[in-house]
């Protein structure tokens, strides 16, 4: 292989990219899924949830902030890294109370979808049980942290998109939570609504909106019809025709 | 230079005042600073010293670290002294008097238990002395009324080298810099050789360089003063008597890169410095050693402000430190972009240790020949080490780099170490077998701390403290280290209580692989390195607490307790009987 001078190989296939693209855009850009829950396109990157983690000159970097470098070897989707990304989504299921039997979400969610995606059939570590604090004071939207895997994704949106800076995450290690930049702390008492892109991007089902519920059956959702692999190849085509 | 107080000072200002940081005082700090309200309120939640419930007047956090924490010959000084004190572990007390905590290494490894009163360190702890501390706290006795000596820290420096042996006449660095000029300096700088002396080990010339070489507004140099790394303790001896040279290093290295302010981020633990280290930095100006036009040279303006941290290990890491100066919580950012080309305010930012700029100043008085005459070839110079735990002569050594850990060992007065822990719970763990090795970049590098760990210690205790600090320091970013250093806390705790697998011992190695290749920061990336030595080395650690190759993950009974609490049944009926 000559080191094209802007191309990367993410596991032998070379993939074209533009100056100051990362890893993760180059890979969906040609089509290449690198497994991911934290990013979505069009957003600033966080590099939090790390099942992006790929392989480049011996050390291993999160693809959706590295910045793709002229000739880069990547391993991406290799047995160990794939073994990496599933106790990192088991580390994810243990840390929450995740629900899915009565979980609104279920079927649209990407965490359980990912948890498919790699073949996941156990939570593998014990469960943590932690007591996380529901919101259920807006009309329109619900808050259940018990289901926030703190992928940062409603506070980006609020920020960047929305533009009404609606969350935050506070506290340190395993205390981490999301908060909501209000006096008394609700979603009642923030300008979010419905149609924000915040109140609808949650990967999982932590912020739901209300009086929804089953619209659509069970059989029939996102990741009953499709893969994970194609909606996210998928979203990133949508975010290049709103940038077109 | 800011005028405003940071948001820091303004929020430790608060929880001073009002022994937590009530709603108002934040929504008023939001305003004032026209900041969200959910950033202050993070800033809130992400230090330990800030609170959201009333602490008590006299609030009281233990060191739990290996070397000055508050288990002491077998007994639990916090749990005494809660008994003494008719309180429990972190409540406070219903009368508002007293409350009891524990708290991440304070520095005070050379003095055995150590505790903070009101932020003011306390060393020394024995049952005596905590008798009487119980006395004063219960006859609501002022802290500025205890005994003066209690509060006395004594640095004991058992070898001194080229760093700690003479200092330098103030402004002999500068005055030297002025005349030879800025390039030839960093030259100088670069042949010396020198590496950061905070873990890392880069190149600190080339540093130097690199943000020099960066267009921007304006510059920064930043000095790392948070040493948090448990049994590192010897940042507080240089800031506490070798001020006036690292005042002189960052002023050199303003000089070089072109910068008009500095910051030292002191960590929160050593506050009680900084009125010492205010006067200095006022003697100094007054010397026209800083402040504008400095000896008289007509270009060059320069001052250091301190920035007090509120606990949090986190804020070591330089862009974690960067955010933290800029009001935030300590997350680590997304490097590169590195610090040296867009660190504070998004600016050319240097951030090096405190021994790094002092041996920069040194280096520049007395030549890169002088400073390379000492240590090895990749590994120049001396290095400061903080030694501590089973030894006769705890303090501070000073050594040439490639001395070997049984040198510093004999020198230390330990009789027969079964392993240490070199450069902290993030560093080494090293048994018998590797004593001949040497401290280096390039074989055991060391930010610092060299913990002696004797026979009578247990290793598996030590291996559950440095994971319940990790998980407790954990910035919470990002999921491996998050959620998986608490992991790795549950299953030695597991071990611990004799619940553990053989499966166990593949599970924290799997863990502790994941945790270090998969997180986004070095705490992240060193958290489960003391586990993964240990499985190497001392493989009868574990397997020795284990009872069977299956066993449950969890205590039957134990899992029972919540019931028992809703139905109010605590009868020999409502127990399993599972432990005959
Ligand atoms: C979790 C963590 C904690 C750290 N703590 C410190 C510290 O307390 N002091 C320090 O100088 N460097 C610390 N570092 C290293 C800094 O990130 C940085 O490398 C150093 O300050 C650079 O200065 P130097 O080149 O002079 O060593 C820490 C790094 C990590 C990842
Ligand atoms: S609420 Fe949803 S979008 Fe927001 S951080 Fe949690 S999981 Fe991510
Ligand atoms: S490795 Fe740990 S400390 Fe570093 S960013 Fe991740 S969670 Fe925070």
């Amino acid at each position: 292989m000559i080191a094209g001078t802007n191309t990367i190989y993410i596991d032998g296939q070379e993939i074209p990219f533009t100056p100051g693209q990362t890893v993760m855009d180059a890979a969906l850009a040609a089509s290449v899924y690198i497994p991911h829950l934290c990013h979505y396109p069009g957003l600033p990157p966080s590099g939090n949830c790390r099942l992006c983690m790929v392989e480049t000159g011996g050390r291993n970097v999160a693809a959706c902030i590295a910045q793709a470098a002229a000739g880069q070897e990547i391993r991406n989707n290799t047995p160990e890294l794939n073994a990496a990304r599933m106790a990192i989504t088991q580390m994810l299921f243990v840390e929450g109370n995740h629900i899915c039997p009565s979980c609104e979400k279920t079927g649209n969610c990407k965490l359980q979808a990912m948890a498919y995606h790699l073949g996941m059939l156990d939570q593998h570590f014990s469960q943590f049980y932690q007591h996380r604090d529901i919101d259920a004071s807006h009309p329109d939207i619900a808050l259940d942290r018990s289901r926030c895997i703190l992928c940062d994704l409603c506070v980006r949106a609020s920020r960047d998109i929305d533009r009404k800076n609606v969350f935050a995450i506070a506290g340190r290690g395993i205390d981490a939570h999301l908060i909501v930049n209000s006096a008394s702390g609700k979603l009642a008492d923030t300008p979010i609504a419905a149609t924000d892109l915040a109140a609808t991007i949650c990967p999982v089902g932590a912020i739901l909106i209300k009086e929804q519920g089953y619209r659509v059956p069970i059989g029939q959702r996102i990741y009953d019809r499709r893969t994970i692999c194609e909606t996210g190849l998928q979203e990133h085509i949508a975010q290049q025709r709103r940038d077109q | 230079m800011e005028t405003r107080e940071h948001l820091l000072h303004r929020l430790q200002a608060i929880q001073r005042q009002f022994r937590h940081i009530p709603p108002q005082a934040m929504q008023q700090a939001a305003t004032d600073y026209q900041l969200p309200l959910s950033q202050v309120a993070a800033v809130v939640a992400f230090y330990s010293f800030f609170s959201t419930q009333p602490r008590g007047r006299f609030d009281i956090l233990f060191s739990n670290c290996t070397s000055c924490g508050y288990l002491v010959e077998g007994e639990n000084l916090l749990q005494i002294l809660c008994r003494q004190l008719q309180t429990v572990p972190g409540k406070t007390r219903a009368d508002d008097l007293v409350s009891i905590d524990e708290t991440s290494c304070i520095g005070m490894c050379d003095h055995g238990a150590s505790m903070l009163v009101n932020g003011i360190p306390i060393t020394g702890l024995n049952l005596e002395k905590l008798a009487r501390i119980a006395q004063r706290v219960t006859d609501a006795i002022p802290v500025q009324h205890w005994p003066v000596e209690w509060f006395a820290i004594v640095d004991t420096v058992h070898r001194r080298d080229l760093l700690l042996a003479k200092h330098p006449v103030p402004g002999s660095a500068l005055r030297q810099a002025f005349s030879q000029g800025a390039g030839e300096t960093l030259a100088i700088i670069r042949r010396s050789g020198l590496r950061g002396r905070g873990g890392a080990g880069f190149d600190t010339g080339k540093k130097w360089q690199l943000s020099r070489d960066t267009s921007g507004n304006t510059r920064y140099v930043v000095c790392n003063a948070d040493e948090g790394e448990p049994g590192t303790f010897k940042d507080r001896l240089l800031l506490h008597e070798y001020a006036e040279e690292l005042f002189e290093g960052m002023t050199l290295c303003a000089f070089i890169i072109g910068a008009t302010q500095g910051f030292i981020y002191l960590r929160g633990e050593y506050r009680y410095l900084l009125p010492q280290l205010q006067s200095a930095l006022k003697r100094r100006r007054s010397r026209g050693l800083l402040g504008a036009r400095i000896l008289k040279q007509r270009n060059f303006d320069f001052d250091i402000a301190i920035v007090v941290g509120a606990g949090a290990y986190i804020c070591g890491e330089e862009s974690a430190l960067i955010e933290s100066l800029e009001g935030k919580p300590g997350i680590p950012r997304i490097r590169p972009p590195f610090p040296v080309t867009h660190g504070y305010l998004g600016q050319p930012t240097v951030v090096n240790n405190v021994e790094t700029f002092i041996a920069a100043a040194h280096i520049t008085v007395h030549g890169a020949d002088w400073f390379k005459a000492a240590g090895t070839t990749a590994s120049a110079g001396t290095k400061i080490l903080s030694v501590s735990g089973d030894c006769g002569k705890p303090g501070i050594y000073e050594y040439p780099f490639g001395v070997t850990i049984r040198q510093v060992l004999d020198d230390c007065a330990a009789v027969a170490a079964q392993a240490v822990q070199i450069g902290g719970p993030s560093g080494a763990l090293l048994g018998p077998a590797a004593f001949d090795r040497t401290l280096a970049f390039d074989d055991v590098s060391t930010g610092g701390s060299v913990l002696v760990f004797g026979q009578q210690h247990d290793l598996l205790t030590i291996h559950r403290n440095f994971a319940r600090f990790f998980a407790h320091e954990s910035c919470g970013f990002c999921t491996p280290c998050r959620v998986g250093t608490q992991l790795l806390q549950n299953t030695l705790d597991n071990i611990a209580a004799g619940r553990g697998a053989t499966a166990d011992i593949e599970e924290l190695q799997q863990l502790g692989k994941i945790v270090q290749r998969q997180s986004h920061c070095g705490l992240g990336h060193t958290a489960a390195n003391h586990v993964l030595d240990s499985l190497r080395q001392f493989p009868q650690v574990f397997p020795n607490r284990m009872r069977s190759p299956f066993t449950a993950r969890f205590d039957l009974d134990q899992a029972l307790a919540s019931t028992r609490r809703i139905t109010r049944q605590n009868d020999a009926a409502a127990h399993l009987d599972q432990h005959k």
